[in-house]
């Protein structure tokens, strides 16, 4: 990974700037992210307000109106993003690059069952039957480890864990065999032994499928246990990006304080160290 | 004095809602000045357990006391006076509608407590917020700073014991270890008895001295930080939880 | 990241962006004083009232007042419902000193005059001025109006919200009141009690209250029932407060912007019941000039004498549609998020 690879990156993304703006002012939400992504897994991590949503969302061009993006490439594959119509959007929307949201129970539509979902993600994509669509919803099912699939098949999705709702969501995803999953806090919103099973999930089907992954999210140790990189990112700018395994050899003091103030089973602390946060962090990078 | 007198104490206490049997036969003691962890994942009736000690679930069987007065399902001002509970999440716990100022004096009207002005401001600066917050809405401070005016609401008539539930799960983790950090100070300055309920074992066993772990409704280990930090848990579903939170700790 | 949080109103001109920021922690003056600074001075007076750290509880409710009515007056068309409804409101008040004629007054020999110098807007079938009735006329009909929303939107929110938070037997037994009253067709019911008492304007607006406040109570209950599943509301109940005051100061205020809408929505249909007792004679009495009464009075003429209906019709059109503008613009006001 480490040679420049003669093929372009499938992501390109060179000094992306998003601001919103209200009636208050401008709100400068990314100031100046840059990053490439081959097939690899790429965690972007930070806190709440860092922008790395909103980087995410960028990419599928899925700001509100009021967003103001510019960049000096934003790129996938050969998809200029910036300049792209919007039916080029849809192409690539749920289509080349699949999106996991935090909370199944918001992102599954509650009237529909979670086969007639996937069957319609299927179909959106590719003509086929009402038939071969129950086939290959069923296949999916079956992908995402699903134990019983005929009976998630015919369920609507109150009727469903969050971990099960999780997995119908990913299944939908992968309908249209996307080149890009993009998982925006994908286990939030479930328990820890969940959390394990679906972050497991997203990393052998991306290795089995050829996908490449960006996993958006707060959780620094989780991300670099998943992922082969890692940004992490403090308001709109990326501090620093390094290989997941190298984590504990981060350098800068905000990768550092955000390591170090999680409270730790193993090691017990009268006090927790708080991250001190240095205006200079704020300056414009290069 | 102390272990004496338990501050808190739960006899077989049961749960339902309808059909639904959310809590079985849960029983623990909180000693005075004790921290007290609750842990489970979710629907394992953590805090349902700590909603019907608040009062928050009236359809509870078995037998709950607090300082040595039993609880009934209706509870007067006098327990509201003692026990508060400071809630997971501090965007949906604060009036949207209400200033910092209203929130805090809320409870000071209700109890007809005097100097409510003093008592605000002193409030605001226990919880390290700026007196500049005083005369905000909650949608105009960040999740930090809305879980510590959650905090001083709860304290501001200076209760006893204070519950809580998952109080930083929604925070980030700087947030987290301020919220925490400040919880520890408050809990040493005014000896106050807690329960904490917790998805994150980290979190209780940096906070509380003794926990109780629960799985479908019921508790099936009572173990002290001590045991929990050295691994001995005995019950498997502890053991489970226990080599998750080791998995995702070391990065 | 959870999206741009919409900025503090506080950050108005410069510090747009440090409302995002988290508040800093410096001290703040403590001499902003807690009495407005001397009449007169504007700016001065202006900053004390939008001061990021309000001194006193009096000076931080000035100035969110005074920031609603900045972000009200962002608003245009809201602007312009409440520049209507205050003109149409000083004119009716002062009837007295713009009336051409005596709106009582008939003429039977200049009946439906087109309209002239002397007749700014025509008269009608009895050859009374048109202009001086609708001056007169105003007085009854937004009187009427305004009557019925002071006894309805109240009735309908206390209903509603007692309902929707008591739950059992309280919800089923104050709905189906509720059902029973919204199942009969209201004019009958207006029909029937004004029968039953004298027929007037008074006992108009009680009949139309009657028959109008079940859907503001069904409109409350099911903003309720969400509201009172909510950690605010277990909060407040933690605080100890008893159920009046937890449905009273934190439950009725979350109801109030739907209800607001509700209420200018149904400001003309409102006009036209009233118009509707009137023409029947149960509500209005005919000397009386009412705009609804105007209206159903003239639709004889309707094709040769358009104006005797249509000038009462273009007031009770530009009164309901300045109430629905207003109501919009208020709506956006009661909620501190949107500003």
């Amino acid at each position: 990974m480490s040679m420049p690879p003669l093929v372009p990156p499938l992501v390109e993304v060179k000094n992306l700037r998003v601001d919103f703006s209200s009636a208050t002012g401008v709100t400068h939400a990314v100031r100046g992210v840059s990053f490439s992504l081959g097939k690899e897994k790429l965690g972007i991590v930070g806190e709440s307000g860092s922008g790395k949503s909103v980087t995410g969302r960028a990419l599928m061009r899925l700001l509100p109106a009021s967003a103001k993006v510019r960049a000096d490439a934003l790129r996938f594959g050969e998809t200029d993003i910036l300049h792209a119509s919007e039916r080029q959007m849809r192409a690539l929307r749920g289509g080349r690059i699949g999106l996991i949201l935090q909370d199944p129970k918001y992102s599954l539509n509650p009237v529909m069952t979670a086969g007639a979902q996937i069957a319609e993600a299927l179909r959106a994509h590719s003509r086929i039957g009402a038939k071969e669509a129950r086939e290959a919803t069923l296949n999916l099912l079956e992908s995402v480890q699903i134990r019983d699939p005929r009976r998630v098949h015919d369920a609507y999705p109150h009727e469903l864990s969050g971990g099960m709702g999780q997995r119908v969501m990913i299944a939908m995803m992968l309908a249209s065999n996307p080149e890009l999953l993009i998982a925006d806090e994908p286990t939030s919103a479930l328990d820890a032994s969940v959390q394990a099973e679906i972050l497991r999930l997203i990393e052998e089907l991306v290795d089995s499928r050829g996908m490449a992954l960006m996993l958006i999210s707060h959780d620094l140790p989780l991300v670099s246990h998943f992922c082969d990189r890692v940004a992490v990112m403090y308001a709109g700018q990326v501090m620093e990006e390094l290989p997941a395994a190298d984590l504990h050899k981060a350098t800068h003091g905000y990768t550092r304080g955000l390591l170090e103030c999680i409270p730790s089973l193993t090691e017990k602390r009268p006090r927790l160290p708080t991250l001190a946060r240095d205006p200079a962090w704020l300056a414009p990078r290069p | 004095m102390a272990g004496a007198a338990p501050m808190i104490e739960i006899d077989s206490l049961d749960v339902r809602f309808g059909t639904n049997h959310a809590v079985r036969g849960v029983s623990f003691h909180v000693s005075p000045g004790e921290t007290f962890g609750l842990v489970g994942e979710s629907g394992s009736g953590k805090s349902t357990v700590l909603r019907a000690i608040a009062g928050l679930v009236t359809e509870w069987t078995g037998r709950m006391a607090v300082d040595g007065k039993p609880l009934t399902r209706r509870r007067g001002r006098a327990f509201f006076r003692t026990v508060q509970m400071v809630f997971q999440d501090p965007y949906g716990s604060l009036h949207p509608r209400q200033t910092v100022d209203r929130i805090l004096s809320e409870p000071l009207a209700v109890h007809g407590v005097a100097g409510a002005d003093a008592r605000i401001l002193r409030a605001l600066e226990e919880v390290a917020l700026p007196r500049a917050a005083r005369f905000r809405y909650p949608h105009q401070l960040s999740g930090g700073q809305r879980q510590r005016v959650a905090i001083a609401r709860a304290l501001i008539a200076d209760p006893r014991v204070l519950l809580l539930d998952e109080p930083t799960s929604a925070l980030d983790v700087s947030v987290q270890a301020e919220v925490l950090n400040l919880l520890a100070d408050l809990r040493a300055a005014r000896g106050l008895t807690c329960i904490l309920v917790s998805h994150n074992l980290a979190v209780v066993a940096h906070l509380c001295g003794r926990l109780a772990v629960m799985q479908g409704g019921k508790i099936v280990e009572e173990l002290d930080e001590a045991t929990l930090r050295a691994g001995q848990a005995k019950h498997p579903h502890t053991q489970d939880l226990i080599r998750l939170s080791h998995e995702l700790e070391e990065a | 990241m959870t999206g741009p949080t919409p900025g503090s109103p506080i950050a108005d001109a410069a510090t747009a962006t440090a409302a995002l920021e988290p508040i800093p922690p410096d001290a703040v003056p403590e001499a902003a004083g807690a009495l407005p600074p001397e009449p007169g001075a504007a700016p001065r007076r202006r900053e004390w009232l939008l001061t990021d750290a309000p001194a006193s509880r009096a000076q931080a409710a000035w100035g969110r007042r005074y920031q609603a009515w900045l972000a009200f007056r962002r608003n245009p068309l809201a602007m312009a419902g409440l520049a209507v409804i205050l003109v149409m409101l000083l004119l009716t008040l002062l009837a007295p000193l713009l009336a051409t004629h005596d709106p009582g007054i008939q003429e039977l020999g200049n009946r439906l005059a087109a309209p002239s110098a002397a007749h700014w807007l025509g008269t009608d079938e009895l050859g009374r001025d048109v202009w001086s009735r609708l001056l007169y006329g105003g007085r009854i009909t937004l009187g009427m109006v305004v009557a019925v929303v002071l006894l309805v939107a109240p009735l309908g929110l206390l209903v509603g919200c007692v309902a929707g938070y008591a739950g059992g037997i309280w919800d089923r037994l104050l709905m189906r009141v509720t059902d029973v009253f919204l199942a009969f067709p209201r004019l009958i019911l207006a029909l029937a009690f004004v029968a039953a008492m004298r027929p007037g304007v008074e006992s108009a607006v009680i009949a139309i209250a009657l028959t109008a406040w079940p859907p503001y109570a069904r409109l409350a209950r099911a903003e309720t029932l969400t509201i009172r599943r909510t950690d605010y509301v277990a909060a407040a109940r933690m605080t100890g407060a008893s159920h009046p005051r937890i449905v009273l100061r934190h439950v009725m205020p979350m109801c109030m912007p739907s209800l607001v809408v509700r209420v200018t929505l149904d400001m003309s249909s409102i006009i036209l019941t009233a118009a509707g007792l009137g023409f029947l004679g149960l509500g209005a009495q005919p000397p009386l000039p009412e705009w609804g009464t105007m209206i159903a009075t003239a639709r004889r003429f309707i094709l040769e004498q358009w104006w005797v209906a249509v000038m009462p019709g273009i007031a009770i059109f530009a009164a309901s549609l300045a109430f629905n503008l207003l109501g919009d613009g208020l709506r956006d006001v009661l909620d501190p998020k949107q500003r």
